[in-house]
């Protein structure tokens, strides 16, 4: 066994290693339960970074005029909370249950590529140490948007280069991971581990890998056209020079609303696991299920100039995308039905990944609802750019994403670590929660439609009691998750021991392992009926 | 373990799925990565260029160590079918996300020409505006300059130069390479190095008349990247593709030496594949460049 660099590389009996002691095991480590909890751990640390951006936010327009930051800082703070948020929070979290989850639910000894998954995840503290580090730099962060829009964007100074590069690295670990989940699914699954006997967080998960081979790229070739529209004189986005800004729209949303269904199909397959377990009835429908994710990844690709409606499109185009976008609402219905389908006449029991995965199924509803509304283009002429937008999108992605993770995270807890969380503080945490995100997200349906902008400082009068009603909201639901932190360390450190069934409605293979599961699972392959 | 999925297995020196168990490499690569990246970044706000070359060295020896590792465990036989099948799903997905990637570029190349362009000279209510207001004189023309002519006067690259050539290079590169498989396959190693080494011989030729296209197109055509939209897209997506003929040729020198050494068998050789795939993703983004980007 000897190898080019026997100093460098230790891969001796491999087998029934224990993990290495110290740093070293996570700087090194090719063990895909380590590597998941990097990736939780990573994007928790993100998720009360993004949070805190977002209380500024809510500070600031706690009332009219300008009381704590200067619009400029305002704005950074509008871009960098969406791009931790989607990069650093809520994939990074996916990634991490992919990466603790898969290998265990379709009996593999690891993931296919366990040295790429090392490479995959520490490539991104360094690019939000990039990112984070423009804050600190001559004329601040970035400041246009998330969405990078030109020619806003070039504006930025020399937070600029550090923002894209940081943006190339992201993009970098999503496709190294995103092609390792494939590998996996498609080559280590036990043996009878047929396609459709895939446990459904499985199955959406690798619909969502493709959907981030084929649009991560795009982002990245977006963003380096505006490297060298800034820096060497190319013309993409200048209409001086025969190219145009919409083109960058265009490219970004090829990329950005497929990235909208990456933030949500694996909750679609963390709540599929959850409620089934909860109502204590198999799933309602799961080949529907299956192929109501497949439809939703497939309709991702054509609907993305929904978001452009008011740039300026041919009307035949604005009717396609109008009509390709309210298609979306029948598989995400089939969704919804068959867990409410699932649920009736179950033996429900309310513990607190079911109390999370019941609002998950009902506030993402509404934000499924509100995208409609968006989708109509003529009425989407009145709320583009408002706090309706705002509004919409927080729901599926706070209530909807961020709940099922919250879901997840204490329904596998107790396989995790091998203890159970303290379920009276888990449901205290539930309710703050679900009551304040209501709070914090409700009231901007209601702005928007009264016409209050979205990225703005500063707002007229009329919008001050709503603004005061969210950001009580805001700070309600923000500092419950301190209490959700303390959980988590809390169910790490201690706590009564979980047995190896966990919940007794809990089907899988995860479950017929130990809790917590040997470092190393299923070195040899389980036999799936 | 593997044994249920390992139907050529004899091919494989075990059944064993191999997990490595910890790694210098993917750190090590890390830190090269955002070396890099922190110098570009400097390096476009002015700062110097030796942080960029840095990182750059790190990635270099982190490729050079890392696939020493992997040739090595390879050559002692540590992999089984499954494994080879996990590196191939790799590959795949891989050259697909770099398809994605030229596909913006030629996304970009079709937008500028089917709207951006038409809609600056006036044409539908789109452009009346833009049009009317700001550039009234502009006709729309492919190649062009945009409305303003940033970058000056230029003339367009033609096809049936140099990039004539350059397609029959790339297209014959894909025959020797063909060449190169079949005499492993048949255990002809003599037939396998000299077709590799007609293949990288093949590629850097294509390299040097790439690089003198350029020299030609900076100096008689004045065709630079700052050449409006024609000169953003020429440079953008042949720039991209060279340095992809580069990789390419890199990797195929590997897969020279590792021949010349006596590596691969009949039966196994992905490395080899891998290296032809990619190979063939280059000749078919070449073709794409030959037809819309020089001839159409």
């Amino acid at each position: 066994m000897s190898t080019a660099s026997p100093a460098l590389d230790h891969d001796h009996d491999h087998e029934h290693h224990g993990p290495a002691r110290g740093l070293k095991r996570w700087l090194l480590t090719t063990n895909h339960k380590d590597i998941g909890t990097l990736y939780l751990l990573f994007s928790l640390a993100m998720f009360f970074v993004g949070g805190a951006m977002a209380l500024v936010i809510r500070a600031e327009l706690f009332q009219p005029g300008m009381q704590i930051v200067d619009p400029h800082f305002f704005n950074q703070m509008t871009t960098m909370h969406a791009l931790i948020m989607v990069f650093g929070a809520v994939m990074p979290a996916f990634v991490g249950l992919a990466n603790w989850l898969i290998p265990m639910m379709i009996g593999a000894p690891d993931m296919a590529l366990p040295r790429m998954n090392n490479w995959s995840f520490w490539i991104l503290p360094f690019a939000f140490t990039l990112l984070l580090s423009t804050l600190f730099i001559p004329g601040g962060g970035p400041a246009g948007g998330w969405t990078l829009y030109p020619p806003l964007v070039l504006q930025t100074g020399q937070a600029f280069p550090f923002v894209i590069l940081a943006i190339h690295m992201m993009g970098v670990s999503s496709i190294m991971g995103a092609i390792n989940v494939i590998a996996t699914i498609l080559n280590m699954r036990a043996p009878g581990m047929t396609l459709m006997k895939m446990p459904l967080f499985v199955w959406t998960w690798l619909i969502t890998a493709f959907l981030l081979i084929a649009v991560m790229p795009v982002l990245a070739g977006a963003v380096t056209m505006l490297l060298t529209d800034k820096y060497f004189g190319t013309s993409f986005f200048n209409a001086a020079g025969g190219g145009d800004p919409v083109l960058f729209q265009h490219i970004f949303w090829f990329f950005g609303h497929p990235e909208v269904y990456i933030m949500i199909l694996p909750a679609f397959g963390i709540i599929s696991h959850i409620i089934p377990t909860f109502a204590r009835k198999p799933l309602f429908g799961y080949a529907s299920m299956v192929y109501a994710t497949a439809s939703i990844a497939f309709l991702s690709f054509i609907v993305w100039a929904h978001h452009m409606f008011t740039v300026g499109m041919p009307l035949a185009g604005i009717l396609f995308f109008m009509y390709a976008t309210m298609l979306i609402a029948v598989p995400t219905g089939v969704k919804v039905f068959n867990w409410v389908a699932t649920m009736w006449r179950g033996s429900m029991t309310f513990e607190t990944p079911m109390l999370f995965a019941i609002a998950f199924v009902i506030l993402f509803t509404i934000g499924g609802f509100s995208g409609l509304m968006l989708s109509i283009a003529p009425a989407d002429f009145q709320y583009h750019d408002t706090y309706f937008v705002v509004a919409h999108f927080h729901y599926v992605l706070v209530p909807g994403s961020v709940f099922s993770l919250m879901a997840a995270a204490y329904y596998w807890l107790p396989k995790w670590t091998g203890h159970m969380y303290n379920e009276t503080l888990g449901k205290v945490h539930f309710w703050l929660s679900v009551i304040g995100v209501n709070i914090l997200f409700f009231p901007q349906h209601f702005l928007g439609l009264a016409g209050m902008p979205r990225r703005i400082p500063d707002y007229a009068l009329q919008f001050t009691q709503f603004n005061m009603i969210s950001t009580v909201g805001a700070f309600i639901f923000g500092l419950s998750q301190l209490l959700f932190l303390y959980i988590v360390i809390q169910t790490i450190r201690g706590g009564a021991k979980a047995t190896d069934q966990v919940w007794d409605g809990a089907k899988g293979l995860e479950w017929t392992l130990s809790s917590p599961p040997p470092y190393h699972t299923f070195t040899t392959a389980p036999e799936v009926k | 373990m593997a044994a249920s999925h390992a139907h050529d297995a004899s091919a494989f020196t075990t059944d064993h799925y191999y997990v490595p168990h910890q790694s210098y490499w993917p750190i090590i690569a890390s830190i090269g990565l955002f070396t890099m990246m922190l110098g570009a970044a400097n390096w476009l706000n002015g700062g110097g260029v030796i942080l960029f070359w840095i990182g750059v060295a790190l990635i270099l020896i982190t490729m050079f160590g890392w696939f020493s590792t992997v040739i090595h465990e390879s050559e002692n036989g540590m992999y089984s079918a499954q494994m080879d099948r996990s590196f191939r799903l790799g590959m795949v997905w891989f050259i697909f996300s770099e398809v994605m990637f030229f596909a913006v570029f030629f996304g970009a190349l079709f937008y500028a020409r089917m709207y951006s362009v038409p809609w600056l000279g006036g044409e539908t209510d789109h452009g009346l505006l833009t049009h009317g207001l700001l550039w009234p004189h502009y006709e729309a023309a492919w190649p062009t300059g945009g409305p303003e002519r940033i970058g000056g006067f230029f003339a367009p690259m033609g096809p049936w130069g140099l990039p004539a050539i350059n397609t029959l290079i790339l297209l014959s590169s894909g025959v020797t390479i063909t060449w190169a498989h079949w005499g492993l396959i048949e255990g002809n190693r003599a037939a396998l190095i000299k077709g590799l080494a007609a293949t990288v011989a093949l590629g850097v030729l294509f390299l040097s008349l790439q690089g003198y296209e350029y020299v030609h197109a900076y100096r008689d055509l004045h065709l630079t990247p700052q050449s409006g939209i024609y000169g953003s897209t020429f440079y953008m997506l042949t720039g991209f593709h060279g340095l992809h003929v580069t990789i390419g040729v890199i990797i195929l020198l590997v897969i020279l030496f590792r021949s010349i050494a006596g590596h691969f068998t009949p039966q196994r050789h992905f490395a080899f594949e891998a290296a032809a795939w990619y190979w063939h993703f280059v000749d078919v983004v070449w073709l794409g460049l030959f037809v819309f980007v020089y001839w159409l």
